[in-house]
């Protein structure tokens, strides 16, 4: 486990919108093959952080290694698959599911090469998993949300990635289609993928997760074993984290006869 | 009638006609081609704004005696690549980026213009096309240009498609978001000028985003969508030319070239906007069923009408076999009866 480096290390992310903190103090490190759920309630900084991790947002402070690699010089992106939050698949112009999952391929084509045989089974295996392969030449508009959901997944599915980060995937999408997902995310991590999954139910993905990471107010308040979604919601109680132990309860409380000293599980560094 | 259909084919061997017609083959096709992409990232806008802005080039041109096709160029590629930087920083929306530099382009082309006294009327070839005015050396830009314009959209489709379909999955996916950005700007802002001595510049819009609109009316995919305007593009341009031409000869009338392409291209898409309802509304209805177990076996009530495959009612597969819909019920047959599924 110790010999091969984290696939994700995070060291004190911060990071700011507008100039105004939101996820604060965060220490995350994923080694190669986990599959983590990242959980916490609305507005928690779930989203923020996986931006963060993927490069979409700047960290205001702290340091981000993805595979090894400091992030301004990582340059191989074919590894990393990105499902973002509630994107919808549609755009101006029609576009066919089969050409928005292709592009999901574009991490591995050099520019001005048509699609090659390994392209192509690719993207019909990954329309294969969300059940879409019949509708691959229908337009991505006339899907239902839930459909157009899957359509994104398939998209991050074509481009064969090892590390795979997923903002709510399952959300709007209905139990079979959930259950197809998980045996699908089930296949990757089997076969050593690295998985950060957002979400608020874990529904049938739950006998997957090795580990829970639970954000509360832009700061990580659990990491540990799973949690079932009653647990997430007080999991900042028992703050059992591994790497966070010096914010115990009897800490804050010892504090809390100062009238000024605000809690620090809620305060900004800055 | 012979005589004006004779004076018609003697002036197609006119080199200025030649010159016309290849210009409009050209600008034809890279017009919708650049239009496909911004009409994808909702900005089918884009062009007018960009237009506005070279009116301002043109007249710099004018008045400094240097060509105001490259004058125009400089500014419009400015332009776009300002309006690239507004929409980017998100200060403003990006719609009122386009709108200052609509206004600020045309009052600064027109204040120009009447520094240099003279040249009004030239503005107003800039402004409205001036297709069969246009020089040789005209031509040969417009053809290198729009060539270029046309192997760019094409070429990198793939990567355009996919910043303009979800910007920050394509970021996620290694691509340079900003660079590609700024070329649809550029793209954009070329083919601008390229339309400009043909539609002029108040009107090179409509071949940006017409097409484009006639196109999506009746495609499902964006390669098809983007082949289809390109078509259209270049049938509206060189018959648009054409049309006028002949009309110009026959009836002795002066029309003007710009805005028959224009009204011809609006012409296509009055034509396809009801073809595409229809065809969308048939795909609708004649999608499979979805095939899904268990619903409880439940026999229609008893009718006397017997389906068929051209009984009037629409037969939709559905699994091994068909429904037929009939009254806002599935009817599928069961034996001797139907069944409701
Ligand atoms: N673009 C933005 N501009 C300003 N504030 C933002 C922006 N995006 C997020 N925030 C703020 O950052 C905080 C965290 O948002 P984030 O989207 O990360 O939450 P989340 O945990 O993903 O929530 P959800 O479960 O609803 O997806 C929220 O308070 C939100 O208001
Ligand atoms: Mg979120």
């Amino acid at each position: 486990m110790s010999a091969t480096p984290p696939v994700i290390e995070l060291r004190d992310g911060a990071v700011a919108i507008a100039g105004r903190p939101i996820v604060r103090h965060v220490d995350l490190a994923v080694s190669s093959g986990e599959f983590v759920a990242l959980m916490g309630a609305n507005g928690s900084g779930k989203s923020t952080l996986v931006r963060a991790l993927t490069g979409l947002r700047p960290l205001a402070t702290g340091s981000l290694r993805l595979f090894d690699t400091p992030l301004d010089s990582f340059h191989d992106w074919q590894r990393i698959g990105f499902v973002p939050q509630r994107g919808g698949a549609a755009s101006g112009v029609p576009a066919s599911v089969w050409e928005v999952v292709a592009s999901g391929r574009l991490t591995r084509r050099r520019l001005l090469r048509p699609l090659g045989r390994a392209d192509r089974a690719a993207i019909d295996d990954a329309l294969e998993v969300v059940g879409l392969a019949d509708r691959a030449k229908v337009g991505v508009s006339t899907l239902s949300g839930g459909q157009q959901q899957r359509v994104l997944i398939a998209r991050a599915l074509a481009g064969e990635p090892e590390l795979f980060f997923l903002d709510e995937p399952t959300a709007g999408v209905d139990l079979p289609n959930q259950q197809a997902l998980a045996d699908a995310l089930g296949t990757l991590s089997d076969r050593g993928a690295t998985v950060v999954l957002v979400a608020h139910e874990l529904g049938p993905m739950a006998p997957l997760i090795d580990r829970a990471v639970v954000m509360r107010d832009g700061r990580v308040a659990y990491d540990g074993p799973p949690l079932t979604s009653e647990q997430v919601a007080t999991a900042h109680l028992d703050l059992h984290t591994h790497d966070h132990g010096h914010h115990h309860r009897d800490h804050e409380q010892h504090h809390h006869d100062h009238a000024p000293h605000v809690s620090s599980l809620l305060d900004g560094d800055r | 009638m012979t005589p004006p259909m004779s004076d018609f084919l003697d002036l197609l061997g006119l080199p200025f006609m030649q010159r016309a017609m290849i210009a409009a083959v050209f600008t034809g096709l890279a017009a919708p081609a650049v239009g496909t992409y911004l009409v994808q990232r909702r900005q089918a806008l884009m062009g007018d704004g960009i237009g506005h802005v070279a009116v301002t080039g043109v007249a710099l041109g004018l008045l400094t005696h240097t060509s105001p096709t490259w004058t125009a160029v400089l500014v419009a590629v400015a332009g776009a690549i300002l309006i690239e930087i507004i929409r980017e920083r998100g200060h403003t929306n990006g719609d009122v980026a386009l709108a200052l530099l609509f206004y600020g382009g045309l009052a600064g082309g027109v204040l120009l213009t009447g520094l240099a006294n003279d040249s009004g009327a030239r503005l107003q070839t800039y402004l409205f096309g001036s297709i069969v005015s246009i020089a040789i050396s005209d031509v040969i830009v417009t053809m290198v240009l729009a060539a270029v314009v046309v192997l760019i959209c094409i070429g990198l489709a793939p990567q355009l498609f996919a910043v303009a379909q979800d910007q920050e999955f394509a970021q996620v996916a290694g691509l340079n978001i900003r660079l590609y950005n700024l070329m649809v700007a550029v793209l954009a802002a070329v083919s601008v000028t390229v339309a400009m001595r043909t539609v002029g510049l108040l009107l090179v819009s409509a071949l940006m985003v017409v097409p484009v609109a006639t196109a999506q009316q009746v495609t499902r995919s964006f390669r098809t969508t983007l082949g289809a305007a390109m078509v259209l593009g270049t049938v509206a341009s060189l018959g648009g030319l054409l049309i006028s031409a002949y009309t110009s000869t026959a009836f002795d009338a002066r029309v003007t070239p710009g805005p028959t392409i224009v009204l011809l291209a609006l012409a296509g898409f009055a034509l396809a906007w009801p073809v595409g309802i229809w065809l969308r509304s048939q795909r609708r209805l004649q999608t499979p069923f979805p095939v899904v177990p268990a619903v409880p076996h439940e026999v229609a009530d008893e009718h006397a009408h017997e389906h068929g495959s051209d009984c009037g009612h629409v037969a939709v597969p559905h699994g091994d076999h068909v429904d037929y819909v009939h009254d806002g019920h599935r009817h599928a047959v069961h034996g001797k009866h139907y069944d409701e599924h």
